[in-house]
């Protein structure tokens, strides 16, 4: 049976000015089942934004797919119409952007702003709509539907304002949803409750999610499978015990070792974490030739300077890009 | 409604001290309504003297000035010199005039300006772009009177449009209908010259507000949740891009009664600007003073009004007053 | 023990803000707080937004004035101070804040940024500004061929290393970060943590860490102190709060705290 979603080889180059354009996303590879839960780790420039924006046909105009294919139950996206991605977007895939303030238009109520996804996909009345708009609202955990639906964005927390976006993602019932960064911008709590709230939406409505964050705690509980990104490549791929119990790549590694180090439940602490990576994040406009983190790694072999390192498969269910193990 | 009633209080003191400052400012101006009667010397100073007095320009500036307020609560404007008349009916119909001139300018170039600006800023380094840029740019370039002068001499040259005027002799003989008719030829040659002025600044200020709501990323979203194009503009770029754009209707408002001087003055339209010239030129003191007086009310009323729509329209404007 | 006062100490605190309208309600920001930072004890503040926090840190450098309560500051009454005597204090103190982007003025240099403080002060001339400036921007890590870059043109992590080295223009004696590491990458948050560290080592600096995140709190500061609607409501050394919390606040903050194999990311053997 094939993937609900199947990205092969995508290469994206944004056109930056003077000196060579910069290829933010480079043979890029990857699988989403239905109702799986894909989490993509990486840190900013490392082209996970770009990767959910070219799947959605959303890039910017200095933006283009080079080569690659993004297919979504069989249909090749790449080369679909703009009308016939419209349909699609926020009917079958929908986006959640990072900072919920801004995806919301100021000066309309919410709720409104809810209907107006479930408008655009289906030919209901505006009652109907309203109505399934509420309903979404109490999804998503208001307890006052209708106060919110009537609210503007300005009018709720952060955490509010989220939950709603979320309600619009879903408002369609897509198969997929793409996440990008969905809880960066909130306190821990907030953040908590959000994790458990899409949690909750997947296993009820069967949705597989895209999910990018660098929320370790999200990846571990929601993801089946985690892919790490740097530079425009996918460095690692496993499940979230294996990656985060034990990372092959050295970027991974390194990742793992600059988050703060979380408790144990026996309430002892352990090694302190927040071991900072040396060297600086990569330039896209100028990589070198060879691997991409090479000049941070502390696990350097002669061939890491000649040529980008391929993909390999060390054992089950696990996938990495170095030279350490073959590549 | 505290919000009102300090509007309306600000707008009050702000007229107040124009009118102050417009009584300072022409009794600076050197001469008086009599000064060219000096110059006659078939006229004795004397006899000069008394005409001032009983016009009562020999009085202290502040008594002049709140006889003058004492007549405006009576409804009064004061006294023409020059036409031996009050102020108030030489000022009305004339008002009247231009603001049909300038109230159906400034409506059409709104009109155009909205439409035309939101869609160029859909467009975006296309041969419209760089098309409807040069065009704005050429029109900015060109002087009013430039403009103002051409299209009379197009006029005359081709006798299709009646050059100057409002209105043609034997006017009051005329129909309704055919009345209506004539104002309205009078009426296409001013308002063009006018519109050709106000249109370029307006597009691309237009452009440049939705351009920008355009870009802003709630639109993003919008476009990620399949909203179609059309949509997305009217009901979420356009209302976004609304703020600025209100305050600027209320200062083209502000504005009706003195944009078209320029215009009335070559076109012959028989508006506030020629009677302004005349006056200012005879320093008919309070045959000036009736016009600024008029204007800053138009313009208080207009911000006000534009303050007003501002607040009805954006949420977050209702919640800082509150 | 303390022939020393603490660095900081605050009594009383408490910030209201007065609705505009006749029915707007009365918003308590800081409802009676009572502080006290030791010199080269580093404190953590930890809440949720709405808790305080930031208010808190703001009544500390007087860019709000709190509305009752008092701070000494190295023993001197700070709200006793103005104008130019507040000033010299206004130095010991910096503050460091959560968007760079918008803390830096887009428009001038990385250079003219760091040696700002140094104007306004009127410290030596142009030129020694100038290399004071490029010595601070080394410190941080900032090459000093970067000093004609705009805030712009810097990743996020270096943005924050320029506030710091701007911070460090005036030697202050504490540093406040409120909410200095949100927004940024782990990676990055790793490398300005241990530039902190590194600093605090040669510049005997205290640090007052704001923040809603327990969890990277617990690593860099010694103290923490939780804070809940207006109030301080737990206080004390890290270890001690997370083997035995008190406060159900506190108890709510550490259950949310994500928890991960205790294994992760340590070498496969």
């Amino acid at each position: 049976m094939p993937a609900l979603l199947e990205v092969r080889d995508l290469a994206v180059r944004y056109d930056s000015g003077p000196g060579a354009p910069a290829l933010a996303v480079d043979e890029l590879s990857l699988d989403v089942a239905e109702g799986e839960v894909v989490g993509v780790l990486g840190e900013s420039g490392c082209g996970k934004t770009t990767l959910l924006l070219a799947i959605l046909g959303l890039l910017p105009g200095s933006a283009h797919v080079v080569r690659g294919s993004i297919r979504f139950r069989g249909r090749e996206l790449l080369r679909l119409s703009d009308t016939e991605l419209r349909g699609l977007r926020g009917a079958e895939i929908s986006i959640i952007f990072q900072e919920p303030v801004l995806a919301l238009n100021p000066v309309r109520r919410v709720g409104a702003q809810v209907a107006e996804v479930v408008h655009a996909h289906r030919r209901w009345s505006s009652r109907r709509c309203r109505e399934e708009a509420l309903s979404m609202l109490v999804e998503v955990g208001f307890s006052e539907p209708v106060r919110i639906h009537d609210s503007y964005p300005h009018e709720l927390s952060g955490g509010q304002r989220q939950r709603v976006v979320i309600a619009q993602a879903i408002a369609c019932r897509p198969a997929l949803v793409l996440a990008d960064e969905p809880t960066a911008s909130l306190d821990s709590t907030t953040q908590a409750e959000l994790r458990a709230l899409l949690g909750n939406l997947r296993s009820r409505f069967g949705l597989a999610l895209l999910l990018v964050s660098h929320d370790l705690a999200a990846l571990a509980a929601l993801a089946r499978r985690v892919l790490v990104m740097y530079a425009g490549r996918l460095v690692e791929a496993g499940t979230p015990a294996r990656v985060f119990g034990d990372p092959l790549h050295p970027y991974s590694r390194g990742l793992l070792r600059a988050l703060p180090r979380m408790l144990d439940p026996g309430g002892s602490l352990g090694p302190r974490g927040l071991e900072p990576i040396p060297g600086a994040s990569p330039d896209l406009t100028r990589l070198p030739p060879g691997c991409a983190f090479e000049p941070r790694c502390p696990d350097r072999l002669p061939a890491c300077t000649e040529r980008p390192p391929q993909d390999t498969r060390p054992a089950a269910g696990r996938q990495v890009r170095c030279f350490k193990y073959g590549g | 409604m505290a919000w009102l009633a300090r509007r309306i209080a600000h707008g009050f003191l702000l007229v107040v001290g124009v009118s102050v400052l417009s009584f300072v400012l022409v009794e600076l101006a050197p001469g008086d309504y009599f000064a060219e009667m000096r110059l006659d010397p078939r006229i004795s100073e004397a006899t000069v003297r008394a005409l001032r007095a009983r016009y009562g320009l020999d009085r202290p500036l502040p008594e002049r000035y709140l006889r003058w307020v004492a007549s405006l609560a009576r409804g009064e404007l004061g006294y023409s010199f020059a036409y031996g008349q009050p102020v108030g009916p030489l000022l009305w119909p004339r008002v009247r005039n231009t603001l049909l001139l300038t109230g159906t300018a400034t409506g059409l170039a709104w009109m155009l300006a909205v439409p035309l600006g939101a869609w160029w800023a859909t467009r975006r380094r296309g041969v419209a772009d760089a098309g409807l840029a040069g065009l704005t740019a050429m029109l900015l370039a060109l002087p009013d009177l430039v403009l103002a002068l051409g299209l009379l001499l197009m006029a005359v040259r081709t006798g299709w449009l009646p050059a100057g005027g409002m209105a043609a002799l034997g006017h009051e003989q005329m129909s309704a209908g055919e009345r209506f008719r004539d104002v309205a030829a009078h009426l296409v040659l001013p308002v063009t010259a006018l519109v050709l002025g106000i249109l370029p600044v307006l597009v691309r200020y237009v452009r440049a507000t939705v351009a920008d709501a355009l870009g802003a990323p709630f639109v993003r979203a919008a476009r990620a949740h399949g909203i179609p194009e059309v949509r997305v503009l009217l009901r979420h770029a356009l209302p976004a891009a609304a703020n600025p754009l209100i305050s600027l209707f209320g200062l083209s408002l502000a504005g009706l009664l003195s944009t078209s001087l320029l215009v009335e003055v070559v076109m012959s339209w028989p508006g506030l600007g020629p009677l302004m010239l005349e006056a200012i030129l005879a320093r008919d003191f309070y045959l000036v003073l009736g016009p600024v007086l008029a204007s800053t009310l138009l313009l208080v009323g207009g911000n006000l009004l534009a303050d007003a729509v501002l607040l009805a329209a954006d949420p977050r404007i209702r919640r800082e007053e509150r | 023990m303390e022939a020393e006062p603490p660095l900081v100490r605050v009594c009383g605190l408490t910030r209201r803000y007065l609705g505009r309208a006749r029915h707007s309600p009365i918003v308590q920001a800081l409802a009676g707080i009572d502080l006290t930072i030791a010199r080269g004890s580093d404190l953590a503040l930890v809440g949720q937004s709405g808790s305080g926090k930031s208010t808190l840190a703001r009544c500390l450098v007087r860019l709000e004035e709190p509305t009752s309560g008092r701070i000494w500051f190295e023993g001197t009454d700070l709200l006793a101070l103005h104008g130019r005597r507040l000033l010299t204090y206004r130095q010991r103190m910096q503050l460091i804040f959560q968007d760079s982007a918008t803390a830096l003025d887009p428009r001038l240099t990385a250079a003219e940024i760091v040696a700002e403080p140094l104007d306004v002060l009127g410290r030596g001339d142009g030129r020694e500004r100038r290399r004071c400036a490029l010595e601070l921007m080394e410190t941080v890590g900032l090459p000093a061929a970067w000093a004609g870059r705009r805030p712009l043109e810097l990743s996020g992590g270096q943005r924050q290393r320029l506030a710091i080295a701007r911070a460090l223009a005036v030697k202050p004696q504490l540093l406040i970060l409120d909410e200095a590491f949100a927004g940024l990458d782990a990676s990055i948050q790793a490398q300005v943590a241990s530039l902190l560290q590194e600093l605090q080592g040669r510049q005997g600096l205290t640090y007052l860490y704001i923040s809603h995140d327990l969890a990277l709190m617990s690593l860099l500061a010694d103290e923490v102190a939780i804070m809940f609607e207006g109030r301080i409501v737990e206080h004390g050394v890290v270890g001690r709060i997370f083997a035995d919390p008190c406060h159900p606040h506190t108890r709510a903050l550490l259950a949310t705290m994500p928890t991960l194999p205790a294994s992760a990311g340590s070498p496969a053997p």
